[in-house]
């Protein structure tokens, strides 16, 4: 049986009372609950505070670049479809300097879940807007507040059909745990994306800020199922927050596709260079 | 005429557009083998008006072949009008047939047997059904005939009679990447489609399915590259193709898989930069930026192939080297090369074995560390989950488990060990082709693509006694330890090569402290030929 002391690990690097530590500890539970073996579960991370989260769990662990954790997942889960494949990244990996990737991996739709860690700031590089920073949240560069209107992850995911879209808060470890559960064994590319406060750099999207804002939608009645309901909720921002599965539906996802894996991962092939004779046939 | 027994040598030109604008395609017969152009053109045939005016004065002893209104005003002894389209619709009813008269009518020109022509049409129209194979032989013939037997009976001067043959291959630059990579087990290929690369993508993808590999078109460079680096994380060979421009937008992960040491093979086709610059034509211009590409310093190798069958074979070794040593492996080549055409007996693969360099699983345990500290610099390679094995990989400096540590011994003792692997690099790398006589008073230094045309001038010069020779590159970096002791016991050197700053006349410089004598730069867009090279020695004076 897979208990949390499998998946313990190293010390960690976060700021005291830092979102990173539930978002940490819903992971694992969730791992634990599926009953993945650290061994069958890789974690693809990027960089910024999120992207060390897999140096605080055991797995198999690829820290990639800023912005760049979904082509290397992707790359990863083409190659062998067996493991689970998590990425995990900042708002600023996942929908900026990422934001390609985000846009093209929900359309690719690998069996993937993507956790991104959205404090709305950029906490490694000391309190930058982020983009999904609120309008007019002055910071040291953004002197005369944000301008730019925040990119909202959950009404793009829905916008291009991604087959799982939820959000979770970090101040609620059991919920966002059970989101991420789902997002896991959901088939396809899977979006959960986690309000998470930065109690250093992000003094406007408190705890306390989010506590008084956010609600489950599945006390509230809203349909998954339902697209256009779910992109409703997706735009919904201010007063209140919702939180919960935005949207699922069944898709087929990438590898499914790809009809040369249904004869089992491409890491088992055997190679045959008798195979040769084909192709030169091209050229004679 | 290659299943005839002759060897053909063929490349094209062409503008950066979908279809219109001025392109051609030259091809090069010869009973001997032959890897580069001809600067004296044979036949020439017309397919639009601007053919004859920019292109006759190459004509020196031959013929143009062209319909009438391609013809138009256009006066000289050596054109034949023939007319292409009224043929083809007299065999046919539609002008479609054109192009099979005029190569019919080539063929007459050349008082060559019509036979293998004849099946080639057969072959390649076969699934069109009966009707068009039967009027494309037709058009063929009919073309062959109006030159032959009419009017123009008795011009042909050419003798070539067919060679009984194993059958030989024709094939590109580009497809010999390609096939080579197919051959050395390649399984998972990203990359975004950039003129002069893109061919290595599609030749893969034709026989994905047969070889277990995926092939993946990229939303970006980017996206490409650390797509093959994911894959090639979790098990299996990887590889991505581009150009200058594509492996501008690769920097980053190029960084990444020199950290991480995750094997990659990178596929560079080059054209002329800056930026855009000229899409569709050759140069050599980035040499300098596969070397220096990307942030901090790791061992990397840069392999330029010579002609197709080199590009075939250090495909295969590209995939090695890049296992072994856990390294990203450049492959340099051109639109010169890559359009390529080269006529070659079939590639051996009989002998042909794969090594991955991977740890087998009975030396794989819960206490595995992907960055063990060796002597050799390679740390023995697992893959995720393998035997219950955590692999972790981290592009922040790590320490041997892989988890993230900057501290500054580590730093040291992790920089060390990946620089160490430069030295089995370096016992791996091949030593320059020699060609042309021995103890040369003059050696010509190339690299890469320009291989044919350099060899053919130097054949052609040491026919005429010229004391000329070739030293060739296509192992680039690092390279191998006896180079300076081979490039010190040369004389005059002059540096031939397809850009206009001498790069590899640099890097010979910065690496071996060796300074050639001269250079000999082209940098129009276009390849060397043999004649551009004899005439370039002569205004230099050295001949």
């Amino acid at each position: 049986m897979v208990t949390m002391d499998d998946y313990k690990d190293g010390e960690t690097e976060w700021c005291p009372g830092c979102g990173n530590f539930n978002i940490l500890e819903a992971v694992k539970r969730s791992l634990v609950g599926l009953g993945k073996k650290p061994h069958e579960v890789l974690m693809v991370s990027g960089i910024g505070q999120s992207g060390k989260l897999p140096h605080y769990l055991k797995c198999n662990t690829f820290n990639s670049l800023h912005g760049r954790t979904l082509p290397p997942a992707t790359g990863a889960k083409v190659a062998n479809p067996e493991l689970t494949v998590i990425a995990v990244g900042g708002d600023g990996d996942s929908y900026g300097e990422g934001g390609n990737h985000f846009i093209h991996a929900i359309r690719r739709n690998p069996d993937i879940t993507l956790i991104a860690h959205d404090n709305q700031i950029y906490g490694l590089t000391k309190g930058q807007a982020s983009p999904t920073s609120e309008l007019g949240m002055k910071t040291k560069v953004q002197t005369h507040g944000v301008l730019h209107t925040p990119f909202n992850p959950l009404a793009v995911a829905i916008s291009l059909d991604c087959p799982f879209v939820a959000r979770g808060f970090a101040g609620d470890v059991e919920h966002l745990s059970s989101l991420i559960t789902q997002a896991i064994s959901h088939k396809g590319f899977s979006l959960v994306d986690v309000l998470q406060p930065c109690v250093t750099f992000n003094k406007l999207n408190t705890y306390k800020w989010y506590r008084d804002r956010v609600y489950k939608m599945e006390y509230n009645g809203h349909d998954p199922a339902n697209r256009m309901a779910a992109f409703e909720k997706a735009l919904e921002w201010g007063d209140r927050i919702p939180t919960g599965v935005f949207y699922k539906r069944d898709s087929e996802t990438f590898e499914s596709k790809l009809d040369i894996l249904k004869k089992g991962p491409l890491i088992k092939d055997q190679y045959d260079s008798a195979k040769m004779d084909s192709v030169f046939e091209n050229f004679s | 005429m290659v299943r005839d027994g002759f060897y053909v040598y063929g490349n094209q030109f062409y503008l950066s557009r979908v279809r219109g604008g001025h392109n051609y395609f030259q091809i090069r017969v010869s009973d001997h083998p032959v890897y580069a152009l001809d600067e004296k053109i044979d036949i020439l045939v017309a397919l639009d008006t601007q053919t004859i005016p920019e292109h006759i004065d190459e004509v020196k002893e031959g013929f143009v072949l062209a319909d009438e209104s391609i013809v138009g005003d256009n006066v000289d002894e050596k054109i034949i009008s023939v007319p292409f389209t009224e043929i083809s619709k007299d065999v046919s009813g539609k002008k479609l047939f054109s192009n099979t008269v005029a190569v019919g009518a080539v063929f007459g020109l050349l008082c060559y047997d019509l036979a293998t022509l004849k099946r080639f049409l057969s072959e390649t129209f076969k699934r069109k059904g009966d009707e068009v194979v039967e009027k494309n032989i037709k058009a063929a013939q009919a073309g062959y005939d109006y030159v032959k037997n009419g009017k123009f009976e008795g011009i042909c001067n050419y003798n070539l009679s067919p060679q009984p043959t194993n059958r030989r291959i024709l094939i590109n630059g580009n497809d010999s990447v390609g096939v080579g990579a197919l051959a050395a087990g390649v399984q998972f290929l990203s990359a975004y489609p950039m003129t002069p690369s893109t061919g290595v993508m599609t030749r893969v993808a034709a026989h994905a399915d047969d070889f277990n590999a995926v092939v993946e078109q990229a939303e970006d460079e980017i996206a490409a590259i650390n797509m093959a680096i994911g894959a090639s994380f979790a098990g299996v060979r990887a590889m991505t193709t581009t150009s200058g421009g594509g492996f501008c937008l690769m920097t980053e992960g190029l960084g990444l898989a020199g950290i991480t040491e995750t094997p990659v093979v990178i596929f560079l086709g080059q054209r002329p930069g800056p930026a855009t610059g000229l899409p569709t034509m050759t140069e050599q211009g980035d040499l300098n930026f596969v070397l220096h590409a990307a942030q901090g310093e790791f061992p990397r190798c840069v392999l330029a192939p010579r002609t197709a069958k080199d590009a075939f074979n250090q495909t295969i070794r590209a995939f090695d080297i890049a296992d072994k040593y856990q390294i990203p492996v450049l492959i340099l080549s051109d639109q010169h090369l890559a359009d390529g055409l080269f006529t070659y007996e079939r590639f051996d693969t009989s002998d042909l074995k794969i090594n991955r360099h991977l740890l087998e699983d009975r030396f794989v345990g819960s206490d595995y560390q992907r960055y063990t500290i060796t002597e050799s610099g390679i740390s023995p390679r697992a893959i995720p989950g393998q035997n219950g094995a955590l692999v972790v990989a981290d592009s922040d400096e790590h320490n041997e488990a892989g988890h993230i540590d900057q501290t500054t011994g580590n730093r040291i003792r992790m920089n060390e060990k990946r620089l160490r692997k430069v030295d089995g690099l370096t016992d791996e790398m091949q030593m320059p082709a020699i060609h042309g006589i021995d103890g040369a008073d003059i050696s010509l230094i190339g690299w890469g693509s320009t291989y044919g045309p350099l060899a053919e001038a130097v054949d052609i010069l040491n026919r005429d006694e010229v004391s000329i020779n070739l030293i060739h590159f296509s192992d680039i970096y690092p390279f191998s330890h006896d180079t300076v002791s081979l490039l010190d016991g040369l004389n005059t050197t002059i540096c031939v090569e397809n850009n206009a700053t001498g790069q590899f006349a640099r890097l010979l410089r910065a690496e071996l402290g060796f300074e050639v004598s001269k250079k000999m730069l082209r940098y129009d867009g276009l390849p060397f030929t043999p004649q551009s090279v004899i005439r370039e020695l002569k205004g230099m004076g050295v001949i």
